[in-house]
């Protein structure tokens, strides 16, 4: 059924329709309305039997979920930024255990300074917990992706993590197809625990696991990720099958088979790098674009493929190593070794900075033309940036960083003329 | 609940099998016990814990017929009984982190539900430092939300597992490896700790209790009570620690016994944040007997000594036992 709808709404009915028995919630912006969607479905009586537990913390919603998917319970909850870290022992402790649970990551920066708006420092930071991280491209992908999710997961016993950039995504109102329920019972089987809290069957999960078996189990969930490599594209098919839509996958490329120049970028920005795209290509420049839907399992092989061609790859990140620089732009690299392809790193959009159509075909042009750093933080407010270095240069007792480049830059007040 | 116990002997505290009538006696090993904890583990001699998990898992797999999960915290109890494949544990057991014992039990218990297994119930356990430090968060989330889930605190006033240093329930004046015994104020600083029970009560959960090894029957009867009842229960155990405390294996259950006599350690039990009995003293003694037991508080004996920290635990101790009525009637605070 055809709806205007907003994303965390679609995302909430989307969670609904794949009849989880355990919701954990616990509100931060910006994935509050999924949370708040499903606790109302679930009051309803719309999803049932379903618990849906208001939890005391983050930490609290993951542990809530291990318990409950460890009885054998679809267990699902929805998280952000600071929510993100605080519940990080536990996300690790999901994935170390195959437990697996499904969760909404509406992406947003981490502080500090404290910024609610969208950026991927939240995924990146967990890039190594052993989840599946998948990035919605748009808010029908959000949606789909959550119903591929619990199959993936279950399937593979292995928590899934869907991203879906805050904000741009989760708080915006868009025309979605909402499947029927016949039709996701069709495609979702019920959840089958490969382990369960049962007493009848008494295990004991969770025991202390020396040097002698660790690195096996270690192993053990990598191998299971380069299942989920042959899996997500297959699962993706079966849904196009069923559902009639091409989203998930692995990676999808516009443009990129006579393309000398390939942006690499994950979730909502690909929507602007492709008309930006299509704006340079009317201006003759061979460019396309390659959007990374699995980040963990990265696709190695499938990047490769599209990129190895190509004289240039820019990555776009919303998200950087301080010390390094890009963390995507780090895998892209790995998966072009050998390859003779320049790379460039461009970090944008950090803390919900608006990445124009504008700055990104600059940028591009500048790529194209060789004048591109090999890493460059596009938009960056020199001014305010080399004011406070001269400000700490001056004087040891040079302050509070945030509050000082927001004094130089002004109140919003005061730019309106 | 407690039938009172008629001591044949005068100036001691143990009373024998043959003295008790058989529902009184205690059961050390059966064919009708569900050994949940098995033998083979690998707990100190003299370990409190050991004891009490295995008297209370027991009874409480007992009071609802085998039909029983455990979520346990990260901790000594979770480290001596699981290092595979020798695992302890003949009930469906999960440990997930330090912190979140009772989330998880909370999350099971939620999951149970839904799956229409009201029959099939949920215990949380940990020690002390799981419990009243780092899992004080989830704990309080599932006493508040009245989660079925009985949580099972062994309380043995520090943290064992890493080497002895100072938890939030750590007495005063305690030695531990970060509370020493030097400087003006040695050992754990008077004015800090918290009391989970009745932190516990102020959630108005519908059960509260404390017990001790010292009194395997109250324990297990405290541990039945709670099955008998649904949401959120809690029951604090006091289990020595010869290791931490600095005692002799030998004198795990004699000072369970004089932290009841004393005071220090009041046995209570609470429903709906209201004290509905205690476990009365039967014989009044001084603190020091408890103490000098134990090398942790050796500093406040011999010379110089610190008989105002004594004197202090002794007012501590009398605030108890005139707080919560430990005694009878006729004995005078």
């Amino acid at each position: 059924m055809r709806k205007q709808i907003e994303g965390s709404r679609a995302v909430a009915e989307a969670v609904a329709l794949a009849r989880p028995e355990v919701i954990c919630a616990y509100p931060i912006s910006p994935q509050t309305h999924i949370v708040e969607g499903l606790g109302e479905l679930v009051k309803s009586g719309k999803i049932a039997p379903c618990e849906f537990v208001n939890v005391e913390s983050e930490f609290a919603a993951m542990s809530v979920a291990i318990g409950a998917s460890a009885a054998g319970a679809r267990a699902y909850t929805a998280t952000a930024s600071q929510g993100l870290l605080f519940m990080a022992e536990a996300v690790y402790n999901a994935s170390g255990l195959g437990l697996p649970i499904v969760m909404t990551l509406a992406n947003r920066a981490i502080g500090a300074p404290i910024n609610i708006w969208n950026d991927h420092s939240d995924s990146m930071s967990q890039r190594d917990c052993g989840w599946i991280q998948l990035f919605a491209a748009h808010n029908q992908e959000a949606l789909d992706l959550h119903i591929q999710a619990f199959k993936l997961a279950e399937e593979l016993s292995m928590p899934v993590m869907v991203c879906m950039d805050g904000f741009i995504l989760t708080h915006a109102v868009e025309g979605i197809d909402m499947p029927t329920q016949d039709e996701v019972d069709a495609f979702l089987p019920p959840y089958e625990p490969r382990q369960v809290l049962d007493p009848a069957e008494p295990v004991s999960i969770g025991a202390m696991v020396g040097p002698e078996a660790f690195m096996e189990v270690r192993y053990l969930a990598h191998a299971k990720q380069t299942v989920a490599l042959e899996r997500i594209p297959e699962i993706a098919a079966e849904f196009c099958d069923r559902f009639g839509r091409n989203t998930g996958g692995l990676v999808r490329s516009y443009h990129c088979d006579d393309a000398e120049t390939i942006v690499v970028a994950l979730g909502s920005v690909i929507g602007t790098l492709r008309e930006t795209v299509e704006e340079l290509r009317r201006d003759g420049m061979k460019i396309g674009v390659l959007g990374i839907s699995s980040f963990r399992p990265f696709p190695l092989a499938a990047v490769r493929e599209v990129l190895q061609g190509a004289k240039r790859v820019v990555v776009l990140e919303k998200s950087f190593s301080v010390g390094l620089g890009g963390v995507v732009s780090t895998d892209v690299r790995l998966a072009l070794e050998g390859a003779p392809v320049r790379g460039y790193t461009v970090v944008a959009g950090l803390g919900g900075r608006a990445i124009t159509r504008a700055s990104l075909a600059s940028t591009l042009r500048d790529a194209v033309d060789e004048k591109l750093e090999p890493l460059t933080f596009m938009d960056l407010d020199w001014r305010i940036v080399n004011r406070q270095l001269e400000r700490e240069a001056a004087s040891r007792r040079s302050g509070p960083i945030a509050e000082n480049l927001l004094r130089d830059v002004g109140s919003v007040a005061s730019k309106v003329s | 609940m407690n039938a009172s116990i008629k001591f044949y002997q005068t100036g001691t505290f143990t009373v024998g099998n043959r003295l008790l009538s058989p529902e009184q006696r205690s059961v050390q090993a059966s064919l009708e016990r569900s050994n949940a904890i098995n033998s083979g583990h690998r707990a100190c001699q003299g370990c409190g814990e050991a004891l009490g998990a295995r008297y209370a898992v027991d009874a409480a797999m007992r009071a609802v017929n085998g039909q029983l999960i455990a979520a346990n915290a990260t901790g000594c109890l979770e480290v001596f009984s699981t290092p595979y494949p020798e695992t302890s544990w003949q009930l469906p057991w999960i440990h997930s982190l330090f912190g979140n014992a009772a989330a998880v039990g909370t999350g099971i218990a939620a999951a149970l539900k839904v799956k229409g297994r009201q029959d099939v119930r949920v215990i949380a356990q940990g020690g002390d430092g799981g419990t009243t430090d780092i899992g004080f968060g989830c704990l309080s989330g599932m006493f508040e939300r009245n989660d079925d889930v009985l949580y099972l605190c062994y309380d043995n006033e520090a943290y064992m597992n890493t080497g002895v240093q100072r938890s939030s329930a750590t007495p005063h004046a305690a030695r531990t490896n970060t509370t020493m015994p030097v400087g003006p104020e040695p050992g754990a600083p008077f004015g800090q700790g918290k009391k989970l029970p009745l932190i516990a009560m102020a959630h108005e959960i519908p059960y509260v209790a404390t017990a001790t090894v010292a009194d395997l029957h109250d324990l297990e009867n405290k541990v039945e009570r709670a099955m008998s009842m649904h949401g959120a229960r809690y029951l604090h155990v006091l289990v020595p620690c010869p290791l931490g405390w600095g005692a002799d294996s030998a004198d795990t259950i004699k000072l369970a016994r004089l932290a009841r006599e004393t005071g220090i350690f009041p046995v209570l039990e609470a429903e709906r944040g209201e004290v509905t009995a205690v476990s009365k003293i039967r014989r009044r003694i001084p603190v020091e007997e408890y103490l000098r037991l134990q090398k942790r508080f050796a500093h406040l004996f011999g010379k110089p000594g610190h008989p105002e920290m004594v004197a202090a635990i002794q007012a501590e101790a009398d605030r108890n036992i005139c707080r919560f009525k430990l005694l009878d009637k006729t004995e005078a605070v």
